[in-house]
């Protein structure tokens, strides 16, 4: 473990995050707020499950064994629950106040939904994967063996992919979220529930890293190619992007082709 | 404290003292900041300020439904919004980089010494109003003046002491190149030797520069990033001393009642920095210097004075309010910097001043945030999360702070709400959140 595998799971698990951040963000005071709110609100819902399952832990009195594997099944699983309620209570939270924006500012144009979704997923994105993996970062620095008792050495390597798999689902999961809430299809706020429960199961149902991380992926590809179409992309829209002739991006650097 | 910078429609008295700051304040502060704040944003030509005088002996009560007469009552609000955002990550990036460093030092230099220090917070606090009420001007510049060189000398040799920067005798080093070697063996808890070997006269000419470069940035005129820059490393210096010197839990209850003071302090009729500033406002004076960090101020030398004609474009955006956290004995002092825009005479620079008008934060609020950090940091087991959980909390303290400032316009305390989060989610991180984290990633799985 050195300074290469320290910089390197950082930069995997935290590069794309920072790009998005930089590109998209960190221009814009008014999303770096929205940014920080929706990270507040991913970290009280982990307060509030950490606290059930604490209490959980308590009620079974703490025995070691395979009690409290289930309880931290359990744990895990009221999680995710809490994180999309929480979602929800931030989309509640936006709601009102992009309308109170626009009240008060009828000039300017208020964030639309689908950047404070994009935003809140990503806020939500940052503060998870930061929580998930800043220790084992910091870890790596030090001195060590990895996998010395027979477990894998690529246990870094694993994290931080699943580590970023989880930030850039999360970008998915809030865009298809604020998507379903804003259009009332609540089968939307249900699969992203299911498939966020998925991610999360078949980490512990499933101890194999390759297998893991190959299905983490797929459900992170079905999971952005969907939120592209739900924000309103489309091939077309991605193949002018993609050569740059598209008129937004012409317009937008205000240049002529 | 957290304030809008008030505009100033006087004329400019400009002298020694006054160089640096306004000559007078602006009408009551109730009435006026808040109204000040958003009014100089547009149409500056339009607003006089004498609107404002008219408008200074208003109930304020009256003021916040109001607004000012001959506007519509929803504008003020929209201006406030329309700078809001911008320059709350203003202060956002100041009390995050303050933060960055007492965490970087705590986390790569673990030096403790437990030692009693004696808080004087109130008392010194007090000590400051009746010195101002009676007067007492040259005694506190001179006390200020020497409490910043004490902070930029002293503290600075201490910080390099706990990196235990040898001073090597002339004689050994100077036949070699001097590489800089720093060695952390303090109380045998050292993260990492690296050992940095400093002759005595490199030392001195670095504190020196690093020192008067401070002096003359604080208290007289520099580069606004220079300015900010220093008012950063003192405050993360402060904020190190105070982690230093404070025993584990005094920390948290000092923290916890100075939240509770600054409350008191701020918004009670009868709280001493309120008492300062109304007594300042009687007079009609600028408070005397204190330390307050402002996001957005260019001084220049020698800009124009205010011509008469052309009030509506020309506003001193000054902000008579004092640092309410006078936290200790060494008051640290910092000239509010005050904002000329370029005389022009037409209502055109009124983008310029919108983006030149900002909120204002004391000192003594990065101080207190970065001891919590830092405690934080250093006490939570090695753990960054509850480091990363503080962090968060404080910045959406200070954001709901900001919030309530654009909603109430007046001097608002900044720490109350940013401690109050801090601390209820450091306790909770450190022994709900952290266990469970802990499990989790021990089992490699990820919610």
């Amino acid at each position: 473990m050195t300074a290469a595998v320290f910089f390197g799971c950082a930069f995997i698990a935290f590069g794309p995050v920072l790009a998005l951040y930089a590109f998209t963000i960190a221009t814009k005071p008014l999303r770096i707020i929205f940014l920080i709110a929706g990270a507040f609100f991913w970290l009280v819902s982990l307060l509030i499950s950490s606290l059930v399952w604490f209490m959980a832990r308590v009620i079974t009195d703490n025995k070691d064994g395979p009690t409290q594997k289930y309880v931290l099944i359990f744990g895990a699983f009221v999680s995710v629950y809490i994180q999309e309620m929480f979602r929800f209570a931030y989309y509640r939270l936006l709601k009102k106040a992009s309308e109170g924006l626009k009240t008060i500012n009828p000039g300017e144009t208020a964030p639309s939904m689908r950047l404070l979704a994009y935003v809140s997923g990503l806020g939500f994105g940052i503060m998870s994967g930061v929580f998930s993996f800043v220790n084992t970062l910091s870890d790596s620095l030090g001195p060590g063996t990895v996998g010395i008792h027979g477990d894998s050495p690529q246990f870094f390597l694993y994290s931080a992919f699943m580590t970023l798999v989880i930030i850039l689902l999360h970008v998915f999961w809030g865009i298809v979220f604020f998507d379903g809430c804003e259009k009332k299809k609540w089968c939307l706020l249900l699969i992203v529930l299911l498939t966020h429960l998925l991610v999360s199961a078949q980490t512990f149902i499933s101890s194999y890293y390759g297998i893991n991380l190959v299905s983490a992926f797929i459900i992170l590809v079905l999971m952005g190619t969907w939120a592209f179409f739900i924000a309103g992309g489309s091939c077309r829209s991605l193949k002018l992007c993609l050569l740059c002739q598209d008129k937004d991006f012409l317009l937008y650097n205000q240049r002529s082709r | 404290m957290l304030t809008f910078m008030a505009s100033d429609s006087e004329e400019e008295v400009c002298d020694e003292r006054t160089s640096l700051m306004s000559a007078e304040s602006p009408t009551p502060r109730s009435c006026q900041e808040g109204r000040q704040g958003p009014e100089d944003g547009e149409n500056t030509a339009q607003w006089r300020s004498q609107e404002n005088e008219e408008d200074g002996e208003e109930d304020p009560d009256r003021y916040v439904c109001s607004g000012v007469p001959g506007r519509p009552p929803g504008l003020e609000e929209e201006l406030t919004l329309k700078y809001g955002a911008k320059h709350v990550i203003m202060l956002f990036v100041p009390v995050t980089l303050c933060m960055i460093v007492v965490v970087a030092t705590i986390k790569s230099v673990r030096f403790y010494t437990e030692k009693n220090g004696q808080l004087v917070i109130v008392v010194m606090t007090i000590f400051l109003v009746v010195l101002y009420k009676y007067r007492c001007y040259k005694f506190i510049h001179g006390w200020l003046i020497m409490s910043s060189l004490m902070l930029l000398f002293l503290f600075t040799y201490i910080y390099l002491g706990i990196f235990q920067v040898m001073p090597i005798h002339f004689s050994v080093t100077c036949s070699k190149h001097p590489h800089l070697v720093l060695e952390n063996v303090a109380n045998g808890k050292c993260s990492r030797p690296t050992t940095v070997a400093m002759d005595y006269p490199t030392l001195l000419l670095t504190v020196w520069n690093f020192g008067a470069v401070g002096m003359v940035c604080i208290h007289w005129k520099g580069p606004l990033v220079l300015q900010q820059a220093y008012l950063i490393m003192i405050s993360a210096l402060m904020a190190l001393v105070f982690i230093k010197y404070l025993p584990e839990w005094s920390a948290w209850v000092i923290l916890g009642a100075i939240s509770v003071y600054d409350l008191v302090a701020v918004l009670c009729p009868k709280g001493p920095l309120r008492m300062l500033v109304e007594t300042a406002q009687e007079r009609n004076e600028p408070i005397f210097p204190a330390l307050i960090y402002s996001s957005a101020m260019v001084w220049t030398v020698g800009m124009a004075k205010l011509d008469p004609s052309s009030q509506g474009a020309l506003q001193l955006p000054y902000d008579p309010e004092m640092e309410e956290d006078s936290y200790d004995s060494f008051g640290e002092p910092s000239y509010p910097e005050v904002f000329e825009p370029p005389l022009t005479g037409y209502p055109g620079e009124e983008l310029e001043e919108e983006e030149e008008r900002g909120v204002k934060l004391g000192l003594g609020d990065f101080i207190f945030y970065s001891v919590l950090v830092g405690k934080a940091a250093a006490t939570g087991s090695g753990d960054w999360n509850t480091t990363l959980a503080c962090f968060v909390a404080i910045l959406i303290g200070l954001c709901l702070t900001l919030l309530l400032l654009a909603v109430f316009k007046k001097a608002l305390p900044a720490l109350p709400i940013s401690i109050t989060f801090g601390l209820i989610f450091y306790f909770s991180t450190d022994n709900l959140v952290r266990p469970f984290m802990d499990t989790l990633a021990s089992h490699q799985l990820y919610i």
